[in-house]
Parts: C-alpha cells; sequence; structure tokens
C-alpha cells in the first residue's frame, strides 16, 4: 500500500465531498452540465436495490453469484485503472488476485496472524510485488508488455504449485478460517455479501474521486498520448507504477476476500484463463469508466449462470460444450460490435448522445499500423 | 458530459444484467430428473465440463441411469429420487457456488466432485450446512483428518490403497530402488505423498522423483534423468494423454526396467493412445477392468457383471471406473437414505456405519477413523498384454 | 553426461520445431493483418482432430490429411470475413480479445464434435528411433522440423520470388502505400488467414502422432507460439522460428537439468530477461514491419 500513499491522501480529502455533492458525476473536470438529473437517482436505486437484495431473496446461491460478482468487480476496477487511464494491458492479473488470497491463507492458517491484518496483508503483498516487478515491466510496451504480464502470470502461478510447503502445492490449502471483524464472524452469504459490496462500494468512490484529481487527469493523458503527456512534465513512468501498485492492491484484496469467502485456495483458481477472464469483464464494460468494470463482472457472471439455464432449454439434454460456444461467440461478437466495451453502447444511439463528440475514454493501447505509415 | 450520459447506460445496463442473472438464477440451471410427490432429493456436483470432464461424464451417466431405474421400481417407500446434477466446469469456485445452490435446494446428500481439487473445494460449505457429502475422487486428504471431516465420505480407493498394492508388488519382485514420476496436478501430488510413505515404510528408495505438466508433449528430458539414477523400476503416476506419452518416450529410449502405472491410466484410451508403447506396463486398478477375469467366488463379481451389462445396454460402450465411483456413491447414498429418512444427521451416521456393502469399487467397511472403507483387497494388478487388460495372479 | 546433453537436445528441437510452427503462423497473419490470432492453436487442434476422423472413416491418410488442411484453412478464411473484417478498425488488444472469443468457442466447437477423448495419429513412417552418439531421435520429430523448414523456405519464396508475394509485401511494409498502388490490403488479410489456417492445421496433423491431438490442445500451443514469437521479434519469420527453438530447448534443458517442475520457470525467465534486454526480441527491430 506503501506505494499508494500519495493517493490515498488525495482520495480522502475527494471521497466525502465526491459523494456528497456530485452524485455520480464522472470526471469533475469536465463538469458543464447539471449532474443533478437522472443519473443521481439511478444510483441511488442501484445501492438501494444492492442494500435490500439480500432481504427479500432468501436463495444463498443467488447470494454467492452476486459476492462473485462484487469479487470480481474489486479486481476489474484495479484493472480498469490500468487499461483505460494508463493505458498499460495485464495479461497476468489473476496472479495479483491469488497472491491476496494465498497471503490469506498462508498468513491464518501457517502463521496464526489475526484475520483482518492477514487480510491487510493480502493488499500489501500484491501491491510490494507489482512495484518490484512494474518498472522493468512497464518498459515493454503493447503486444511486449502483454507478453511480459502473461509471463509474470505464468511464474507465479508456477510458483504456486511449487512452494509446496507453503502453499500446499497443486492440492490447496484448505481450513482457512472465517474473516472476524470484532465480534463479527463473518460465516454466511448473508454477512459475507453486505462486505464485499461495501467494498466495491468504496473501491468505486475511491475511484471515481482519483480520476477526476490531478493524478486522474495526468493518467489519461498518459493514456492517450504517453510522449504528449511527458512533454508537459508528467512523470509516465512514475504514474503507470502508481497505477499498476494500485489494480495489484484491488486484486490482492479481493483474492483475500475469496480466500476468506471459499476458505479454500488452489492454483487452478488463479490461471492464465482467469487473467484472461479478467481482461475480457474490463474490455466489455469499458475500462476507463467507473461503472464499466462492474457491468462487465456483472455481464461475464451472470452470462455464465443464464447460459447455464437457457441452453438445455433449447436444446434437450445440452451440456457445458454449447456454454463454451455460445460465451465465447457473445463475447466475439460484442468485441466486434462495439469495440469500447457494453458501457459505451449509449453512445451509439443519437438519442443518448451529447453534442461532443469526444472519444470515449476507454482506449486501449493501438498496436495497429506501428511504423506503418510514412 | 458525454461521460455522463454514458455511464447512465452503463447503470441501465448493470440493472439489467441483475434482472437477468437473478432470474435465470431463480430459474435454476440444472438437469432434473424424477417426479411424483414427496420426493427424496439428492444433489450432485460433477465436473461435466472442462479438463476433468473425461471422469465426470460418465459419472454423469452412471448417475442418471441409475436414477431412472430407481424411479422405475418406486423409488425409496414408494417416494421417487430426485436427482439434481450441476455441472461445476472443472472449476473450484463454480463447484462451491454450485454445492450452495444444491443446499439451498434442500438436498439430502451431495455427490460430487469428480476431481480432488473440486471436492476439497465444497467441504468447507457442507460440513458448515451439516450436509452428507460423498465425493468420487482419489486424494485421501478429502476424507482424512477424520475429525475434521465430519459429513465428507468418497467411495474412490484412496492414492493410498494404490500405492500399498504397487509396493506390496516390488516387495515381491525385490525391488528395492524406484524412480518416481508423476504429473504435476493435485492427483500427482496425493500419489507422490502416499507412495513416499507406503515406500519408506518398506524400505523402497526413491532415487529420483521427476513431475511433469499435463498438458506437455514430451517428457524425454525427465526419463534422461531416470535413466541416470540406476533405478530398477519407474513408478509413474498420471492420467492419459500426458501418461501415454511418457511410456511412449520411455519405450523410445529403450528404458527396459519393469514400468508400473497408477489406476489412472485404467481406460482403453491409454492402451490406444500409447501405440504398442504399452505392452508389459504393469498397475493396480479396480476389479471393474477385470471383471470377466476375476474368481467367480469374489463377492463384487455379480455386482460388477450387472454393473457393466446395463451400462452396456443403455450406453452402447463398456462403463470406466469413473462410473462405477458415481454408481458406488449413489447406491451408499439411497442405502443410507432408506434407513435414516429425511434427516441429513441420521444420513450421515448411516454412511458411517456402511458395513460389508458391496460396491463395484469394492466392499466397503466404514467407521469413525474411516470415510472411504476400502482396504487394499480393493484393487488387483493387471499387466498389458497384448493391447488387453491382464490380471495377474 | 554428454550423451544426455544430446538427448536434451533433441527432445528440445523437437518441442521447439513445435512452437516455432505456430510462432511462424502468428507473426505471418500478424505482420499482414495486424492481428495476433490466439486463435491459432485452436487451428492445429481442430486440423489434428479433422485428420483422425477422416482417416478413421478409411480416407488413406495423405488424402484425409490434406482434406483436414483444405477445411481449416477454409475456416480461417470464413473468420476473417466474419468477424476480424468487420472489425478492423479496433485497436490491437480489441481484435486479440476478439480472437480470444473465437478461440473460446472453436474449442467449444471441437468438444462438441469430438467430446473429451484424446486421439492419435499413426507416425508418418515406420521404425523406432534413430538413435545418434547414443541418443534417441523420434523419426516423426524429423517430419515436424522438416515441415518447419518448408515452411520457412515455402514463405521466402512466395515473398520474394513470386508478383502474389510481393503485392503482401508491400502492404507489410505499408499499407497506405500499398493500397495507392491498387493493393487490396483487405483481400491480403483475408489470405493471410487461410494461409494461417492451413499451416495451423499441418502442424497440428505433423505433431499429432507425438503430441496426441485433444479438443483443447491449442490453448498451450497458442500460448507458446505467442512466447515464442515475442522473444523472436514479432515482426520477424526467422526470429519466430528462432525463438520457437530457444523455448523448446530451454525447456528441455530446464527439465534435464535443473528441475522438472521449474521446467516453465525456468524458460520463461530466460525469456523475460531477453525481453527486458532486447525489448524488441531478438530479431525484432521497433518500428519496423517485415517478414
Amino acid at each position: 500500500m506503501k506505494p499508494a500513499a500519495g493517493w490515498e491522501k488525495t482520495c480522502s480529502v475527494f471521497i466525502f465531498r465526491g459523494v456528497m455533492k456530485d452524485g455520480y458525476e464522472h470526471g469533475r473536470q469536465e463538469r458543464g452540465v447539471s449532474m443533478k438529473g437522472k443519473g443521481n437517482y439511478l444510483v441511488i436505486a442501484l445501492v438501494l436495490l444492492l442494500f435490500v437484495l439480500p432481504l427479500v431473496v432468501d436463495s444463498n446461491y443467488i447470494l454467492s453469484v452476486l459476492i462473485i460478482m462484487g469479487l470480481y468487480t474489486i479486481v476489474v476496477q484495479g484493472l480498469g485503472i490500468l487499461m483505460g487511464y494508463a493505458g498499460q494491458v495485464s495479461l497476468g492479473h489473476a496472479a495479483f488476485f491469488g497472491l491476496g488470497a494465498y497471503s490469506v491463507a498462508v498468513l491464518t492458517t501457517r502463521l496464526s496472524w489475526p484475520e483482518v491484518f492477514a487480510l491487510l496483508g493480502a493488499a500489501v503483498v500484491p501491491g510490494i510485488i507489482a512495484a518490484v516487478i512494474g518498472r522493468p515491466t512497464l518498459k515493454l510496451r503493447e503486444l511486449y508488455l502483454a507478453m511480459g504480464t502473461l509471463g509474470f502470470g505464468l511464474l507465479v502461478h508456477i510458483g504456486f504449485n511449487e512452494a509446496h510447503s507453503l502453499t500446499g502445492g497443486p492440492s490447496g490449502m484448505s481450513g482457512i478460517p472465517y474473516l472476524t471483524l470484532g465480534h463479527l464472524v463473518l460465516d454466511t452469504d448473508f454477512k459475507f455479501y453486505y462486505l464485499v459490496w461495501a467494498v466495491v462500494l468504496l473501491v468505486m468512490l475511491v475511484i471515481k474521486n482519483l480520476t477526476a484529481s490531478r493524478t486522474g487527469r495526468a493518467l489519461r493523458a498518459v493514456s492517450e498520448s504517453e510522449y504528449a503527456a511527458e512533454s508537459v512534465g508528467i512523470d509516465t513512468a512514475g504514474l503507470k507504477l502508481k497505477a499498476m501498485v494500485f489494480s495489484a492492491v484491488l486484486a490482492g484484496l479481493a483474492g483475500g476476500l475469496y480466500a476468506y469467502y471459499v476458505t479454500f485456495v488452489s492454483p487452478a483458481t488463479f490461471g492464465f484463463h482467469a487473467s484472461v477472464q479478467f481482461v475480457l469483464m474490463a474490455v466489455v464494460g469499458g475500462p476507463g469508466t467507473l461503472a464499466g468494470p462492474a457491468a462487465g463482472a456483472a455481464l461475464v457472471v451472470a452470462l455464465g449462470e443464464f447460459l447455464r439455464w437457457l441452453i438445455p432449454l433449447i436444446i434437450p439434454g445440452a451440456g457445458g460444450e454449447y456454454e463454451i460456444i455460445f460465451f465465447g461467440l457473445i463475447l466475439a461478437v460484442v468485441m466486434v460490435l462495439c469495440p469500447r466495451g457494453l458501457g459505451t453502447i449509449s453512445s451509439y444511439f443519437p438519442r443518448f448522445s451529447g453534442e461532443g463528440s469526444t472519444k470515449p475514454a476507454g482506449v486501449l493501447p493501438d498496436i495497429k499500423d506501428k511504423g506503418g505509415i510514412p | 458530459m458525454k461521460k455522463l450520459i454514458r455511464n447512465k447506460g452503463i447503470l441501465l445496463l448493470v440493472i439489467l444484467v441483475l434482472a437477468v442473472g437473478l432470474l435465470a438464477a431463480g430459474c435454476g440451471g440444472e438437469e432434473t430428473s424424477g417426479s411424483g410427490g414427496e420426493p427424496y432429493r439428492i444433489g450432485a456436483v460433477v465436473d461435466i465440463s472442462g479438463n476433468s470432464s473425461s471422469l465426470g461424464i460418465p459419472e454423469r451417466d452412471t448417475l442418471l441411469m441409475l436414477v431412472e431405474e430407481l424411479n422405475a421400481k418406486g423409488g425409496i417407500d414408494g417416494y421417487p429420487v430426485e436427482l439434481t446434477i450441476l455441472d461445476n466446469k472443472s472449476d473450484e469456485t463454480e463447484a462451491v457456488m454450485a454445492v450452495k445452490k444444491l443446499i439451498q435446494k434442500d438436498v439430502l446428500v451431495v455427490l460430487g466432485c469428480s476431481a480432488s481439487g473440486t471436492s476439497m473445494a465444497m467441504i468447507d460449505s457442507v460440513q458448515k450446512a451439516e450436509v452428507p457429502m460423498i465425493s468420487m475422487a482419489a486424494a485421501s486428504s478429502i476424507v482424512e483428518p477424520a475429525s475434521q471431516r465430519k459429513w465428507i465420505f468418497k467411495t474412490a480407493q484412496s492414492d493410498i490403497v494404490t500405492a500399498e498394492n504397487i509396493v506390496q508388488y516390488l516387495k515381491e519382485k525385490g525391488l528395492t530402488k524406484v524412480a518416481f514420476l508423476y504429473m504435476n496436478n493435485a492427483y500427482g501430488d496425493g500419489g507422490k505423498t502416499a507412495f513416499a510413505a507406503a515406500a519408506g515404510e518398506q524400505g523402497i528408495e526413491i532415487v529420483t522423483e521427476e513431475k511433469f505438466e499435463a498438458g506437455d508433449k514430451d517428457m524425454t528430458p525427465q526419463l534422461t534423468r531416470v535413466k541416470a539414477s540406476g533405478a530398477q523400476a519407474t513408478i509413474i503416476w498420471a492420467i492419459p494423454p500426458s501418461a501415454s506419452i511418457v511410456t511412449k518416450n520411455y519405450r523410445d529410449l529403450g528404458l527396459s526396467m519393469p514400468l508400473i502405472h497408477s489406476h489412472g491410466v485404467g481406460n482403453d484410451k491409454f492402451i490406444e493412445l500409447a501405440q504398442g508403447a504399452a505392452e508389459g506396463v504393469i498397475l493396480p486398478i479396480g476389479k471393474l477392468t477385470v471383471a470377466d477375469q476375476i474368481p467367480d467366488e469374489d463377492p463384487q463379481k455379480q455386482v460388477l457383471q450387472e454393473y457393466i451389462a446395463q451400462y452396456q445396454a443403455k450406453y452402447g460402450m463398456p462403463p470406466v471406473s469413473f462410473g462405477g465411483y458415481a454408481a458406488d456413491a449413489f447406491n451408499l447414498a439411497v442405502n443410507a437414505i432408506a434407513k435414516a429418512g429425511r434427516n441429513r444427521g441420521a444420513i450421515r451416521d448411516e454412511l458411517e456405519k456402511t458395513n460389508g456393502f458391496v460396491g463395484i469399487s469394492g466392499v466397503f467397511n466404514m467407521n469413525r477413523e474411516d470415510h472411504n472403507g476400502l482396504g487394499a483387497d480393493s484393487m488387483v494388478l493387471v499387466e498389458i498384454k497384448d493391447g488387453r487388460w491382464q490380471l495377474l495372479q | 553426461m554428454s550423451e544426455q546433453l544430446l538427448q536434451l537436445l533433441f527432445s528440445g528441437l523437437t518441442l521447439g520445431s513445435i512452437y516455432a510452427l505456430m510462432a511462424l503462423a502468428l507473426v505471418t497473419t500478424f505482420n499482414i493483418s495486424g492481428v495476433m490470432n490466439l486463435a491459432q492453436g485452436e487451428f492445429a487442434a481442430i486440423g489434428a482432430l479433422l485428420a483422425v476422423t477422416l482417416s478413421g472413416a478409411g480416407i488413406p491418410l495423405p488424402a484425409s490429411f490434406a482434406a483436414a488442411v483444405i477445411m481449416v484453412a477454409a475456416a480461417g478464411g470464413i473468420m476473417e470475413r466474419a468477424a476480424i473484417h468487420p472489425a478492423r478498425g479496433a485497436s490491437g488488444l480489441t481484435l486479440i480479445l476478439i480472437t480470444i472469443g473465437l478461440s473460446i468457442s472453436l474449442r467449444g466447437l471441437a468438444l462438441l464434435v469430438w467430446g473429451t477423448d484424446t486421439y492419435s495419429l499413426p507416425p508418418f513412417s515406420r521404425g523406432g528411433p534413430l538413435f545418434i552418439g547414443g541418443a534417441a531421435l523420434n523419426l516423426q520429430s524429423l517430419w515436424v522440423m522438416g515441415l518447419v523448414a518448408a515452411a520457412v523456405t515455402g514463405l521466402h519464396f512466395f515473398l520474394n520470388g513470386t508478383y502474389t508475394g510481393k503485392a503482401v509485401k508491400a502492404s507489410v511494409i505499408n499499407r497506405t502505400g500499398a493500397r495507392l498502388v491498387g493493393i487490396n490490403v483487405g483481400t491480403v488479410s483475408f489470405w493471410a488467414f487461410v494461409g494461417s489456417g492451413a499451416l495451423g492445421a499441418a502442424a497440428g496433423i505433423f505433431i499429432a502422432p507425438i503430441a496426441m491431438a485433444v479438443y483443447d490442445m491449442g490453448f498451450m500451443l497458442g500460448i507458446k507460439g505467442f512466447v515464442a514469437a515475442a522473444i523472436g521479434g514479432l515482426n520477424n519469420a526467422a526470429g519466430a522460428v528462432l525463438g520457437g527453438l530457444l523455448l523448446g530447448v530451454l525447456e528441455a534443458y530446464g527439465a534435464g537439468l535443473v528441475s522438472s517442475g521449474l521446467k516453465d520457470a525456468f524458460a520463461i525467465i530466460v525469456l523475460m530477461s531477453i525481453l527486458l534486454v532486447r525489448p524488441e526480441g531478438i530479431l525484432g527491430a521497433l518500428g519496423e514491419r517485415k517478414i
């Protein structure tokens, strides 16, 4: 958490002001139109819905789906900052998620740390590792960066498998205790749901204020053009590193919560597939927007559950194969039709889009035509 | 301000997604069979898709076959059995979510999962909800230590049973130095631990220990180390296709010492993929594979032949051991429900009291300390000869 | 010891040739169309599985191989028209994600058709391994290495010796310029996918006797090919082959001499160090595109 200390300060100042005054305003610098519109009500409605849901829905299954959605949202929020604002892709984010989960597992079962401290460890450990590997890795660009982060993810995954005495090897670790906050033991989905979504809302609040701050604007400048950003005096390397550390901390935090939720960790959960899934969630939702990551995580998780329900109705006796096919196809179609993420879908309809023609913020690293055009 | 408008779009989207997700979730997504009043509910979480699907698919098929048969016969005491089978996609997180859904549906017993990793992931949830669970996976850590596995049982022979059989064979042949190769996953890992323990007891020395990944295409490098190690026999703990590839590499390198595999290669696919290299391989295996060769006085003979005939008739191919694990899990559960009724605690107690239950994988004798209940006699040693399984005397 | 080292080299070159084939197809497509096609491994898987099915249906081996290659090449072309062409203006990462989506679908399709069973093809030539200096070399390995050599030579001849090849080269070097002189860049991209489909299927078929064929084999192949391509330099066919061979040899020596559990880690660490010293890959040059 150390390297992000500067951010924290900025954030804490904005948290309260931000939420009280501006509602759902995104990007303070762009305030030119009244924010007190439908956006506000929607946010309130959504938060209320989130709050009331467990009280009316009496199903552990639905709660567990929503908890997983929440955990992924935390990871994807961080990834969204890295991809959407700093313009850097990571194909190894499952490693940070896994490092967080294993931190909790190891600290609680092997070292008997109090649960809350172990959770802090889950955020700090990936943060430190990101700070260490960040500088050399972020020198790489575009596909080479993808390759570098992929390599990092694979290395960490191998580490989980090989550090037998610490991680239990491929068989994983069980016996992780429940998270205890004071006298409150989070041993049911009902309690865990509130914890996870409280964290999600907190994270979104922090990010909302962060992106509206000077740092956020600088980050966006980096994603638009690194050279231009540098020429106006922005420390691009430092900023990218901070974004990397920040996203690693969030992924680790989510991983730690995951470990407390499932109370079992094994390397299989944190492989390359998971990394790809996180990137997909970020991109589907639209990185560089606030609600995009939440929408992406929700969509990907819900789509999986939805297909599992729908397909046997259409094709009797169908197994998981059809789900995989449709899942892949839907993702491909989404990317073909709205390459900047579903979060930007409204800008395709003239009725919704404003008069400005600003490029959506979810600018992804462009690797086409490098040097091709004279 | 374009951003603001876009955010609104996102919000609408989130709400839509949540609504759709909840609809889907509420409606469920399972294969349910059995109907009629007041059914007994049994749930199963099986690795139907993903990495372990070769285990899960025969298990699902067996379960569907058995529940259909049972309900055709009138179910338990005239009440039908409603079996809900969920797919965990060979993923731990999905397994946890699936078992929670089952518990929500008030199932009396949970069967599953197919693989060790997914089974381990569900343990905590079922223990917390106090629902008995019968796993179909190999790792002994699923039911051990018994003090922490009050609600967990399993039907597949533990690694330790396989390891004991191999060690016994090595001892008979007077082989004391062995090389051990294993697949780098929960299966191979469990095998390594079990074998090291069994070998240590009998004074057999493991001179080299090598591993390979499930997706590896060439294990020659590992085998060059085996070649240089001075071992008298090689033990490989893996499943096809990597088990077939390593066997081919073994023959290509001209290694001639005895090659012993684990029960993980106990299906015809292993022989087919090894393309002749499997000749002479020795392995311990459940009796299902050599049901026609075991002596008539064996208590399991009749049970095995009935299951094979039934499966063959329904699916047009002979069953594999994984289906047997599912059959045992289902029958144990039905037996316990028949005795204990609709009380999860009583069902658990009945499962623990299982004694002399003749199943596909062996004769089960469970107790407080042993929630698997299978001994070394639940397996036999076979040698692969002319592409067929030949019982070793 | 020297015998063991030689054995490991053979093993590494066999593996390396497999990776090199994947990397070659990836790099060629990438440079021509600007798409890093992560569904490349699926081409290999489906090619191999199709060949298994066709030869199982009684069609002679060479004919079923050819048919499988043609079918996958066609699938590559269809894929380009259906998914890549409509999104050609999108960023590189978006295009990668499209190909990931397609690879997931293709894997699901393969699962549907062939199930989870693993299949194998008989070796192309009969006979046991050759023994050179006491080390065994599988005959099928020679076939795979031969395919790499043939693919590289064929590509070289095509690009430098034929009119069409020169047009392709022109559109790689400068898209706008190529368009100005009347080259249809979109068509070139289409044929790149057809070609990489064919090469991928051929690779899958050639390695099937060694590595087997199973519906999900494409995933690891694609990843290893991507790693090899990045190491060699993404804009360089020779680099791709070199990267592939290097990756294979590193893995073999890592497994044989360091630790079998850490062999992938060993290979990745060495390769990442290369990347950090030369971020553009061994033979790559930043800001320049060639094949």
